[in-house]
C-alpha cells in the first residue's frame, strides 16, 4: 500500500524532457502552475491540457504511471471539489434539504478540479523526468542569489536530496515495523479515529528511533567521505545550459503568451 | 613508519547523567599499539564490544584518542587542519550499506567523495568509472541503489571510497548485514583491491573465514590486542581461540582434532584443499 506513491519518484528512460536542464524544468513547472490560475475560460485550460499532453508524450513516461500517482491525492481532490460545490454562495440550481448547489459552485468546483489535476500531473512530470539529485542541483543553482541574504542554499538542497533518498528506505521500514507489530497483536485497522491514532504510537516510536540512528550513521559516513558543506565542492554533473534548453525556454514563453492571451479573453 | 601506526592508544566512552556529570566510563580501546605497512591486508577480529569498531574510527579521525596517538601516513589525527587529508588517505566503509549511500544513482554516489574533495569534473567521471570497474559494478552505474542487493550496495560503497584515491581502506564489518553470497562478493572485491590496486586494506570482522587471506591478523578482546600474527599462526593456537570464544573454521578444527588423536599434520591448516593434500601425502607414506 505504501509503495504506490509515485510522487517524487524518478522514471528512468531517455527522452528530450529527461535531458533538459533541471532549471528549465523547474521554471517550466512553476510557470505552468501559475498560468493555470490566469485563465478565465475553458479554452485556456484546453491549451494547457494540450501543452501538458505534448510534454508527457515527449517525456516517454507512460500516462498510466502518472495516473497511478494521482490515486494518493484523489481524496484531497474530492474534498476540495465538495467544499467548492456546496459552500459557494450564488444562484441556486439545485436544493436538497439543507444542501444547495449553486451555478458558481459548480463552476468553481470544476475549474478547481481541473486546475489541481493539471497542477499535480504537471509537477509529477518534472519529478518523473528529473533525478532528485539533478533537481536539487537545479534548485541550488537557481536559488544561489539568495546566498547574499545568508540563506544556506547548499545545505537546503542537500537536506532535500537526502530526504528524497531515504523516503523509500523509511517506507520499507514502516512496512516492516507494521508487520512486526501486527505479529505481536497490534491492531491498526479497527476502532475509531482516536483509537487508531493511538495505535500508531508503537509504529512511530521505533520508526523515529531508527530514523535518528540512520541519520547518525549517514552523517558519519558523509564526514568520512570528506563532506564539509558546499564550499570548495566540485560537481560531477554541473548544470550547463545547452541549445535545447534555450529552445525549451522559447517554447515555454510561447505557451505562456498564447495560453494567457487566449485564456483571458472573456467569452 | 607504516601507513597507520597507533601508539598506546586509549579510548574511553564517557557517559553523562542528566546534569552533565560523569556517570560512568567505559574503556573501549586499551593501550593498543600497532603498525601497519603500506600494501598489507590486515584483519582485525573480535567479539561485539571488543573495541574493534572504535579502533577503526580512530584510523579515520572520526574519533580522537583519549590517550596515546594515531598516525595516518605521518599525520597525527589530533591535528585539526589535517583531518580532511587523513580522511582522504584512509577511506572508511561502514556496516550498513543503506546508511552510507548518499546518491540516488550509483554513479552519483560513487562521485560524492571526489566532489567533496574538489576534484575537477572530468577527473571525477574517470575515477568513478575506474572505481566501479574495480569492484565489478560498472554495468549498474545508472541503477538506483534501492534496487541493488546488499552485497552490491556494499561494493558501491567501496567504490565510493576508492574514487577518493585513498592509500588505505578501513572496512568496519562490511559483511555483517549480508547473506553468504553477498559476503563472498564483497570479500572478493576487497581482495582484488589489495592485490591489483595495491591499496592497504584493514578489514574488521567477526567472521573467521574472512581472515584467512590476510597478511596479518589482530585479535581484540576487551579493548586489548589478545593475539596477533599470520592467519596460520593464529589458527594453530586453537585452544587460545576457544578461550576467546572465537569459532575456528571447521577444517582447521578437524585438522586440530586429528592432530590430537596422533595423526601427523602440520599446524594451522586453513583450507579443505590443504587438509586433503596433507592427508593424501600421509596415505602415500603409510
Amino acid at each position: 500500500m505504501l509503495r504506490d506513491i509515485t510522487l517524487g519518484q524518478y522514471y528512468q528512460t531517455d527522452s528530450v524532457i529527461h535531458r533538459l536542464d533541471a532549471r528549465v524544468k523547474l521554471a517550466g513547472t512553476v510557470l505552468f502552475i501559475v498560468s493555470l490560475f490566469f485563465f478565465h475560460n475553458f479554452l485556456g485550460y484546453l491549451i494547457a491540457a494540450l501543452f501538458l499532453a505534448l510534454v508527457i508524450r515527449l517525456s516517454g513516461v507512460p500516462f498510466k504511471y502518472m495516473i497511478k500517482g494521482m490515486r494518493s491525492i484523489l481524496f484531497l481532490l474530492l474534498i476540495t471539489v465538495c467544499f467548492n460545490l456546496f459552500l459557494t454562495p450564488g444562484e441556486p440550481v439545485l436544493a436538497l434539504w439543507k444542501i444547495t448547489i449553486t451555478r458558481e459552485g459548480v463552476y468553481t468546483a470544476l475549474t478547481m478540479a481541473v486546475r489541481l489535476t493539471m497542477l499535480i500531473i504537471g509537477s509529477s512530470v518534472m519529478t518523473l523526468t528529473t533525478t532528485p539529485n539533478n533537481l536539487t542541483d537545479g534548485m541550488e543553482k537557481s536559488m544561489r542569489p539568495l546566498r547574499v541574504l545568508h540563506v544556506p542554499v547548499h545545505e537546503i538542497a542537500m537536506m532535500m536530496s537526502i530526504a528524497l533518498r531515504f523516503i523509500p528506505i523509511l517506507l520499507e521500514e514502516t512496512d516492516k515495523i507494521m508487520k512486526a507489530q501486527i505479529a505481536r497483536g497490534a491492531d491498526f485497522e479497527s476502532g475509531n479515529l482516536v483509537k487508531r491514532a493511538r495505535a500508531m504510537v508503537p509504529l512511530l516510536v521505533p520508526l523515529f528511533i531508527s530514523a535518528f540512528r540512520r541519520a547518525n550513521d549517514l552523517a558519519m559516513a558523509m564526514e568520512a567521505r570528506c563532506y564539509r558543506g558546499g564550499d570548495g565542492r566540485t560537481k560531477m554533473k554541473p548544470l550547463i545550459y545547452q541549445k535545447r534548453d534555450f529552445a525549451a525556454y522559447g517554447c515555454l514563453v510561447l505557451y505562456l503568451v498564447v495560453s494567457i492571451a487566449i485564456g483571458r479573453v472573456a467569452l | 613508519m607504516g601507513i597507520i601506526k597507533t601508539i598506546e592508544l586509549v579510548h574511553e566512552y564517557v557517559r553523562h547523567d542528566e546534569e552533565g556529570n560523569v556517570a560512568g566510563k567505559a574503556t573501549a580501546v586499551d593501550h593498543v599499539s600497532l603498525d601497519i605497512a603500506q600494501g598489507e591486508f590486515i584483519a582485525i577480529l573480535g567479539h561485539n564490544g571488543s573495541g574493534k569498531s572504535t579502533l577503526a574510527k580512530h584510523m579515520n579521525a572520526i574519533l580522537c584518542p583519549t590517550e596515546g596517538t594515531v598516525w595516518v601516513d605521518g599525520m597525527n589525527t589530533t591535528e585539526d587542519d589535517k583531518v580532511w587529508q587523513i580522511r582522504q588517505t584512509a577511506g572508511m566503509v561502514f556496516q550498513n550499506p543503506d546508511n552510507q549511500i548518499i546518491g540516488q544513482v550509483v554513479e552519483e554516489d560513487v562521485g560524492f567523495g571526489a566532489e567533496n574533495m574538489g576534484v575537477p569534473t572530468e577527473e571525477i567521471w574517470q575515477r568513478v568509472e575506474e572505481s566501479l570497474r574495480a569492484v565489478g559494478m560498472y554495468k549498474y552505474r545508472k541503477y538506483s541503489p534501492n534496487k541493488l542487493s546488499g552485497g552490491q550496495k556494499q561494493r558501491v560503497s567501496i567504490a565510493g571510497v576508492l574514487a577518493m584515491h585513498p592509500k588505505c581502506i578501513v572496512l568496519d564489518e562490511p559483511t555483517a548485514m549480508l547473506d553468504p553470497n553477498g559476503r563472498k562478493e564483497v570479500i572478493r572485491a576487497v581482495r582484488g583491491l589489495n592485490q591489483v590496486e595495491g591499496v592497504t586494506v584493514i578489514l574488521i570482522t567477526h567472521y573467521m573465514e574472512e581472515i584467512i587471506h590476510a597478511d596479518k591478523v589482530f585479535i581484540m578482546d576487551e579493548g586489548k590486542i589478545a593475539m596477533q600474527g599470520t592467519p596460520r599462526e593464529i589458527f594453530s593456537r586453537v585452544e587460545e581461540l576457544k578461550k576467546l570464544r572465537l569459532d575456528v573454521p571447521q577444517v582447521t578444527l578437524l585438522a586440530y582434532e586429528l592432530q590430537k588423536k596422533g595423526i601427523d599434520l602440520p599446524d594451522g591448516i586453513l583450507t579443505i584443499r590443504e587438509l586433503a593434500d596433507e592427508l593424501e601425502k600421509l596415505r602415500k607414506i603409510g
